[in-house]
């Protein structure tokens, strides 16, 4: 199945030091660590390549420090890129003069922030319709939208609450309904759910799957988190020092890493969080009596009890709901202690 | 030559020691040895080598009044204009307050329309105040106003709020503006810069007489001292105010598409606005501050009574139109206090009237159209009748006549006290000092401690006012200064560490110090003079009271924001109470301490050029002569020295309080 584009960068890099853009150049636009450090630079993000598909949600993981807030300030352009190009529905982001950007950003982006961002002096309601008055829409038109979109979110009956007598929690409900007021296209994430309690975080992270199942936005989530990451992601990016280490789904990720660090990254994880069905199915669909049928693309962890209670294999469904293999307990308890791998 | 210059920056300890001691006998027998090799350029220097700066800037001025043209307009045209534009809003918010409106001049004006009525102005203060705060400061407010006009000051303070009134938004908006600049544009941050630390250090009396040169005697020259004097904070704070916007909120502001105009109003000024009100409460305080000095260059009102009472030593006068100013300035201070930390709330709903929507500001309107109505045919409305007003002026003069009588001998003595043990022989060492001498010390002690670059910095500026045959006065201003300074220290520390540790003190010592705070520098001198009469001892007093509070503040501060786990640490290791003040609690609020004692130099600079009037000797002196002389060359030549010492003196305990900031592992 082929998927459009939505967001593409090529070969890009994010320089801090003196004279960036000639320091690049000097070493043939592919500086070492010991040339950054000879200058008194630093490589935030280094020759990042990435494709994001329409309607993916792609996960860029890394510690802090490691680039990955940089690359998508790089994406969103609220960072200018030192080199490279960064291609959105065709248009080159980085060429675009302010007018347009502000119209890409107005119509087309949202993004959710680590610390909310939200304004003190506004309400619940005036933050979320916040992006439509900036565009000149009339107020009954944005707070009614804003109120749809609140609702959305879960937060009907505060639109006249202000920020700082919201939870943590609540204050980023507000966050999203504003980062999506404007139905845009490419939804940003820079870490929305670290500054929130663990349960507060899950909760979060399950609203978002809910919200994204209704909107079906492109989205570029960040995060430190590896758990959040794997739940969340149909692709992660791992980065280290400014570097992509590895694009590949959480499966992938864990099973054939590609670099010493990922690998050092995924080495607790337990595999039956990442490994789907399709991955670990007897293929093929002999006759015979089965206790039911399971999607592909579950998880051991997801399906592991129920596969545990049935005395009979399951049949497991592809995308479009056909059988193509077999799944039993057995194989299932195979993955979560480890047997037959290496 | 190398290892001379290392042994100087960062030689071995015994280095403040020797350099003391050759001070002190230089110092002492520098006029011996003047006498001895009948070398007078020792202790004076050399008259044929002064620079003739104070001419040149004079010459300059006159021909900037007299001739400068550019090309349409003359530069005479321009400040007409500035003043105009100035004055027209003036006249308006005074007519408003106080005079009334009137057609025609002199004894032919005829009234058109009466000015607000007393009470609607009590009235409206106390809305404001509810508005900002709550039912007490209303009370607060109103009674305060109310002082103004039981006790006959009415008229000259509703003169000053006008000029308040004017001066305040014309600072705000400039300082606003001026900060929006420097946060836009790093190079013009730069550039300002210096510009506001020699405008918050040249004392005031150095740029009144180039301001009355441009604008003449009158509010208006009054007016743009004021601003002048009252600006520089807010431009600082809407700087920082702007800066401190958290990254994630400009961002989001970009995000959703703002344009750069946008950005500014929608985004960060609004998130900015509780630190900008703060900014506006200090332009609020200065401008009170300068009440007084701007009425020696044509402001009326409270600032005028205080110094003509000052002036003919009417006690009792002084006294009356002092507190009022402070009373002022008290309500206007925890009003605008209060609205800095007002927190938003929910809007009102548009389906009811107005009246009950804005009931505060429906009660203001209703309050001041009944009574200034009401004052047309009833004069009592519009400005409390002076039969029913209470005079204290007599009481205040008996009162002191009375202190001076009774505890003549015990001032007496303390007075002889301190300028025996304590004055006198810093005067005479600070006198001494051979000027090449002292300029080396300042180039060396600056160097060793802030680097080579304020090292050379210091000397050139110190080698300035030699060189402007200011050394002499220089020395007094440095010795007042100094042990104003460590008295205003030997108290305020204490008190500090004491409010820092124990909550009930803090609040005693902390409502006292805002009060403090609050009294604009001139009254200080009030009771001081009265006390001890004029001369060294008086000044010193004043500048101590006045250059306390940020010796309390900072060690308060410093004290309370030391980490509790380190205090904890120390409990647990079994330290005293003693030892926890002495091994953790003081090496750790060091540089706290620092930054007070910055504050506490600066402030006592300050407040010494002031204390001229009381008969100091000092560079205050200098600039306070060339204000009754109208130089404009000398008073910006002394004005510079007082503002060159300034700025010595807070780069070099910067240095120090950076150096121990580094050692602490504190940013």
């Amino acid at each position: 199945m082929e998927r459009s584009v939505k967001l593409e960068c090529r070969g890009v890099w994010k320089i801090y030091g003196p004279q960036p853009k000639a320091f690049l150049e000097q070493h043939n636009g592919a500086p070492t660590s010991d040339d950054f450090e000879k200058a008194h630079s630093v490589g935030a993000v280094r020759d990042a390549n990435v494709q994001i598909y329409e309607g993916e949600i792609f996960v860029i993981m890394g510690l802090s420090g490691s680039g990955k807030s940089t690359l998508v300030r790089c994406l969103s352009r609220l960072v200018e890129s030192t080199a490279g190009e960064i291609n959105f529905e065709g248009r080159d982001l980085l060429t675009m003069g302010d007018a347009e950007l502000i119209d890409v950003r107005r119509k087309k982006m949202g993004m959710v922030f680590q610390h909310f961002a939200l304004l003190p002096h506004l309400t619940v309601l005036q933050n979320a319709a916040f992006p439509l008055e900036i565009q000149g829409v009339s107020r009954k038109d944005r707070e009614d939208r804003a109120r749809q979109m609140i609702e959305t979110v879960g937060l009907k009956g505060r639109e006249d609450h202000y920020p700082r007598q919201l939870s943590g929690g609540q204050q980023q409900r507000v966050g999203i309904a504003r980062s999506l007021v404007a139905d845009p296209d490419l939804w940003f994430l820079d870490e929305p759910f670290s500054a929130l309690d663990p349960l507060i975080r899950r909760e979060m992270q399950d609203e978002f799957l809910r919200l994204q199942s209704l909107l079906h936005k492109t989205i570029v989530f960040i995060t430190h988190d590896f758990d959040e990451a794997i739940r969340l992601a149909d692709r992660i990016a791992v980065m280290k020092d400014g570097c992509i280490e590895q694009i590949d789904t959480p499966e992938n990720l864990v099973m054939n890493p590609a670099t010493p660090y990922v690998q050092e990254f995924t080495r607790h994880i337990p595999r039956a969080k990442v490994m789907r069905l399709e991955s670990i199915m007897s293929p093929g669909v002999p006759d015979g009596e089965y206790a039911g049928d399971l999607p592909g693309h579950l998880t051991v962890a997801d399906t592991v009890h129920q596969l545990d209670e049935a005395s009979l294999p399951f049949r497991v469904l592809d995308e479009d709901q056909t059988p193509i293999g077999t799944i039993d307990a057995r194989a299932a308890i195979d993955v979560m202690i480890g047997r037959g791998v290496e | 030559m190398s290892r001379l210059f290392k042994f100087l920056t960062s030689g071995p300890r015994l280095f403040w020691l020797p350099l003391f001691l050759v001070t002190w006998a230089l110092s002492t027998w520098s006029f011996a040895l003047y006498k001895a090799l009948d070398a007078r350029w020792i202790i004076r220097f050399p008259k044929q080598y002064e620079l003739p700066l104070d001419v040149w800037i004079s010459c300059a001025m006159s021909w900037l009044v007299e001739e400068a043209h550019f090309g349409f307009f003359s530069f005479r045209d321009l400040t007409r204009f500035i003043a105009a534009v100035i004055e027209l809003p003036y006249q308006m918010v005074r007519s408003l307050l106080i005079d009334g409106f009137s057609v025609g001049q002199g004894q032919q004006a005829i009234e058109i329309a009466p000015s607000i009525s007393w009470i609607a102005i009590i009235g409206t203060m106390a809305a404001l105040a509810y508005y900002a705060k709550n039912k007490a400061l209303a009370w607060l407010a109103a009674l305060c106003f109310a002082y103004l006009a039981i006790f006959g000051q009415w008229e000259s303070a509703m003169v000053t709020l006008a000029s308040v009134l004017i001066a305040v938004p014309i600072g705000v908006a400039g300082g606003l503006m001026l900060g929006i600049l420097s946060y836009r544009h790093p190079w013009f941050e730069r550039t300002l810069r210096p510009v506001l630390d020699l405008m918050q250090t040249v004392p005031v009396f150095a740029y009144l007489v180039p301001i009355l040169f441009l604008f003449g005697f009158g509010p208006v020259s009054a007016l743009v001292a004021t601003v002048i004097y009252a600006m520089p904070p807010m431009v600082r704070i809407s700087t920082v105010a702007l800066q401190t916007v958290p990254e994630e909120v400009i961002e989001a502001g970009r995000m959703v598409g703002c344009k750069p105009r946008q950005l500014m109003w929608k985004v960060l000024v609004p998130t900015a606005l509780p630190s900008l009100m703060v900014g506006v409460n200090q332009v609020i305080m200065l401008s009170l501050n300068m009440v007084i000095i701007a009425s020696m260059i044509g402001a009326g009102g409270l600032g005028y009574d205080v110094l003509t009472s000052l002036r003919r030593l009417d006690i009792g006068g002084g006294i009356e139109a002092g507190l009022a100013i402070v009373v002022m300035a008290i309500a206007l201070d925890r009003v605008s206090q209060a609205f800095a930390i007002r927190r938003v709330r929910p809007r009102p709903d548009p389906a009811h009237p107005f009246y009950q929507r804005y009931p505060l500001t429906s009660a203001a309107l209703a309050l001041t159209v009944v009574t200034t109505l009401l004052s047309l045919y009833v004069p009592a409305f519009r400005v409390l009748p002076e039969a029913v007003t209470i005079n204290t002026g007599s009481i205040w003069t008996t009162m002191m006549e009375w202190i001076n009588i009774t505890f003549f001998d015990t001032f007496e003595a303390i007075k002889t006290f301190f300028l025996t043990s304590l004055l006198l022989p810093v005067k005479r060492f600070f006198a001494g000092i051979p000027w090449i001498w002292g300029i080396l010390v300042v180039g060396i002690a600056a160097g060793r401690l802030g680097g080579w670059k304020l090292g050379l910095i210091s000397a050139l500026m110190t080698l300035f006012i030699a060189a402007n045959g200011l050394w002499a006065k220089a020395m007094i201003t440095v010795y007042l200064v100094s042990v104003s300074v460590l008295i205003a220290s030997v108290i305020g520390i204490p008190l500090g560490i004491w409010a820092g540790q124990s909550a009930r003190a803090n609040n005693v010592i902390g409502a006292l110090i805002d009060t403090l705070q609050t009294l604009p520098s001139f009254v200080y001198l009030i009771p001081v003079v009265m006390l001890f009469r004029v001369g060294d001892f008086s000044a010193m007093i004043a500048v101590v009271l006045y250059a306390l509070a940020p010796a309390v503040r900072y060690a308060a501060h410093g004290i309370r924001s030391i980490d509790s786990e380190l205090i904890e640490a120390g409990k647990v290791s079994g330290c005293t109470e003693r030892q926890l003040l002495l091994r953790i609690k003081l090496p750790l609020a060091a540089p706290s301490l620092l930054l007070g004692l910055n504050q506490t130099i600066m402030l006592a600079l300050s407040m010494l050029v002031i204390t001229a009037l009381v008969g100091t000797r000092d560079l205050g002196q200098e600039v306070y002569i060339a204000l009754t002389k109208a130089n404009t060359g000398q008073g910006i030549i002394a004005g510079l020295s007082v503002a060159f010492i300034a700025i010595i003196a807070d780069r070099i305990v910067t240095a120090l309080a950076r150096n121990s900031q580094e050692r602490l592992g504190i940013k």
